[in-house]
């Protein structure tokens, strides 16, 4: 059971990890355009220069 | 090359490293054969007990850790190691950080899985589900995973493309978080070369354990996939995801909510209720996270329905999704106290589980490959016609396999909690409800079948596809490709500096995580080590040396996976087996034992219920005592010998470890285990059995089996006798 005063907080650092990690996510910038990455994806096969 | 930020027009040249991937295909097509037929093999063992062969190494105890280790670790993970290196690149629009360390994780990765190939039917194992291997192999498994952590986020580093696209963001969660949860589950110390005791015990043991069971296919067979999930559908159907705001949503809200569901695993057991309801709690929010991925992976799909109908591909992801939908949903279902009181134990999770991995990550491997294999191998797809009947034989096998295992779950549990007006079991033999489900294990291993025999025809279909490529394409060299470097889409001043520390937070954050991981370790283990933290229960003393001995011989022939340890506190439960089991009764436990699964009755309370005699016929053929048993026979045991040298030292680790045995007894363990096997032996001798029993392996096993319970047993009878 003392295992639980291990894993509490572990998981809430990974939870946590996780938060902090969203927040510097949407900080940078990451989100800001939420349409054009979903189409980039498609394109990345078309620049094959040789 | 010059990477000059202020020219934007510039372009930087650079190629794909699809070798590792096309290697990591070939892997996905081996490792699937292997274990889908393990997977076969042990359905019909359950059907019919002569196809555990008679042979120690193959009986079902022993190839299912394999069948299962082989699904998870080696097809899958090598599923997934291919996807992630192809569309890695290509969404980072560079090569991977380094090719050195690709081939290390290649051939590390291979390696590690001919060692769990080759020592889990040897029975080296830790006897923790899904985490069976030992210290050595775990170890390799950590380093193997940075290994691939450091390319993997190196190649982030370097990126070319600034936004880092959702699919990325499931690697990321998955790189880091099976780390964590690998690290944490493994921690042992060793008694030999193949041979550790965890340092977690009993309830703790349990906790930790599950905690890394459950996320093990949160954050193994769900997250990547996810991500493979938001590459593939939309590249395979040429538009771009449903919504993109929903894919940020899903993935933040599940990547928080699933780490707290292991408890779910634990119901009525004698893990504290709070703790309980937190896990099932998490587990029901965790189906809103779960539908969110499904809707926007089916709803990508909206316009092109018709291509699901032709395109492999597709056909298969489509379909792989909706199973994840409905997995997703059984999942909560199940974490529900009084609905888990039904299923749990019972092939109704077995069945669940299947759901999930073949219908999710068979059928999404299945659609990556149809599209991987053309693509790297410069090519078309040898034939439509063959994947579609693969497509057909699978989904027929696992709706066979389903349909059964829910009929074999429900029926059992309710069999198990049957009790008549006279408050009697209905039927108080196990057998009974054994023999029940039998026929339903003849349709599973039929459908079982089917599965196998749709990736044979896959893996036929594409490596004929291999071939022609082979044959028409001479040309192997790497396609050049041309990008801007990131430092151009940028409007900062000093961008190439901006860009390094944009990059290394999260190499960072792997290495901060497992250094805090360390630190933690450091600090909590001693109050793990220490006795003083266990609750007191002075009737339940440790295991005699013999028994011990015993416990492992338990567990090298994976008993743990046919027989629970653990009995819930309910009215059938009490009837059937006695008084719940308490957290104190596992309290020198290390590994605990309460197992997932009854193929067999629960033993927490086998302990005096039959004769020293019983357990030796029981042994040896199970049908002596029980007819229609479905339990192998283990006639080896009469003849291996028993380790008793290993004994003192196994005492000694265990005292390291928090369990209190005197000076005295590890002094003495040698002669004290001598004895006690004497004196088993000799009450055998009157049924006949020769006083050369006394060195094999039968007797440390009986010794450990009558054991089971006693403790609480004589505790009980004293306190009844006091008040007479």
């Amino acid at each position: 059971m003392n295992i639980i005063y291990f894993l509490l907080p572990l998981a809430l650092l990974l939870g946590g990890m996780f938060v902090a990690f969203f927040i510097w996510a949407t900080k940078s910038g990451q989100y800001d355009d939420l349409e054009t990455p979903a189409q980039r994806i498609l394109f990345d096969d078309d620049r094959n220069i040789k | 090359m010059s990477t000059d930020s202020t020219n934007t027009g510039h372009l930087e040249e650079f190629s794909y490293n699809d070798r590792i991937t096309k290697w990591f295909v070939g892997a996905t097509m081996l490792w699937g054969c292997v274990a889908l037929l393990l997977g076969v093999i042990i359905a019909f063992q359950l059907a019919y007990w002569k196809f555990n062969l008679g042979l120690e190494w193959t009986t079902f105890g022993r190839l299912r850790p394999l069948h299962t280790n082989a699904a998870i670790f080696a097809f899958i993970g090598n599923a997934i190691f291919a996807g992630i290196y192809y569309s890695t690149e290509r969404l980072c629009k560079t090569r991977m950080f380094s090719d050195t360390l690709g081939w290390l994780h290649f051939w590390g990765w291979q390696l590690i899985i001919v060692a769990a190939a080759i020592s889990l039917p040897l029975g080296l194992t830790t006897g923790k589900e899904y985490a069976e291997l030992e210290w050595p192999i775990d170890i390799s498994i950590a380093v193997i995973w940075v290994i691939f952590a450091i390319n993997f986020f190196g190649t982030l580093v370097k990126r070319r493309e600034k936004h880092i696209y959702v699919a990325l963001w499931f690697y990321i969660a998955t790189i880091l978080t099976v780390a964590v949860l690998h690290i944490v589950n493994s921690i042992s110390l060793p008694v030999s070369l193949m041979k550790s005791y965890p340092i977690y015990a009993g309830v703790q043991d349990a906790l930790v354990q599950w905690w890394y069971g459950h996320n093990a296919v949160a954050f193994f067979l769900t997250t990547p996939f996810l991500g493979l999930m938001y590459y593939f559908i939309p590249k395979a159907a040429k538009r771009p995801v449903y919504s993109y705001r929903l894919s940020i949503i899903h993935f933040w809200s599940l990547v928080f909510i699933y780490i707290w569901a292991g408890p779910h695993h634990l119901l009525y057991s004698s893990v504290p209720d709070w703790v309980q309801t937190v896990g099932m709690t998490f587990s029901i929010i965790l189906w809103m996270p779960s539908w969110g991925g499904m809707i926007n992976g089916l709803l990508t799909l909206r316009g092109v329905w018709d291509k699901v109908r032709t395109e492999p591909v597709l056909k298969f992801m489509a379909t792989a999704v909706t199973f994840y939908g409905m997995a997703t949903f059984e999942g909560p279902l199940l974490s529900i106290k009084s609905v888990n009181y039904l299923g749990h134990f019972t092939d109704w999770i077995v069945g669940h589980v299947h759901a999930g991995t073949i219908g999710w990550n068979y059928m999404m491997t299945a659609g990556m490959l149809y599209f991987l294999v053309p693509k790297l191998w410069k090519t078309h797809l040898f034939s439509k016609k063959l994947a579609n009947l693969q497509f057909w034989t699978a989904t027929i096998g696992l709706v066979l396999y389903m349909m059964s295992m829910w009929a074999a779950g429900i029926t059992q549990g309710l069999m198990w909690r049957a009790v008549d007006a006279s408050g009697r079991l209905v039927y108080p033999n196990f057998i009974e409800t054994v023999v029940k489900i039998v026929p339903m294990y003849w349709v599973r291993a039929f459908g079982g079948v089917l599965v196998l025999l749709g990736f044979f025809i896959m893996v036929y279909n594409l490596v004929k596809t291999i071939q022609f490529a082979n044959k028409n394409n001479k040309d192997q060299a790497e396609d050049v490709y041309a990008a801007p470097p990131l430092s151009a889409a940028k409007e900062e001043h000093g961008a190439s500096a901006h860009r390094k520390l944009e990059g290394l937070p999260m190499l960072f954050s792997v290495l901060t995580l497992l250094a805090v991981l360390v630190g933690g370790i450091v600090e909590i283990a001693p109050s793990l080590l220490s006795d003083k933290f266990v609750e007191k229960a002075p009737h339940i003393k440790p295991y005699t040396g013999l028994e011990l001995a015993g416990r492992d011989i338990y567990i090298k022939e994976g008993c743990y996976v046919c027989h629970s340890q653990q009995v819930r506190p309910t009215p059938s439960e009490k009837l059937r087996y006695g008084d719940p089991s308490t957290a104190a009764e596992s309290v020198y436990d290390h590994p605990f034992q309460w197992g997932s699964r009854r193929i067999g009755p629960d033993l927490a309370r086998v302990g005096g219920k039959y004769n020293d005699m019983w357990h030796f016929r029981h042994m040896i053929n199970p049908r002596d005592v029980t007819p229609k048993s479905i339990m192998p026979n283990y006639g080896w045991l009469t003849k291996n010998k028993t380790n008793f040298k290993v004994i003192q030292k196994k005492l000694k680790v265990m005292k390291a470890l928090g369990v209190p045995y005197t000076d005295e007894q590890i002094a003495n363990a040698f002669n004290d285990a001598q004895m006690q096997a004497e004196k088993i032996t000799k009450g055998l001798t009157e049924h006949g059995v020769p006083m050369k029993m006394q060195s094999k392996e039968i007797i440390p096993l009986i010794a450990y089996l009558q054991r089971l319970g006693m403790d609480s047993a004589n505790a009980k009878k004293a306190i009844e006798e006091g008040q007479e």
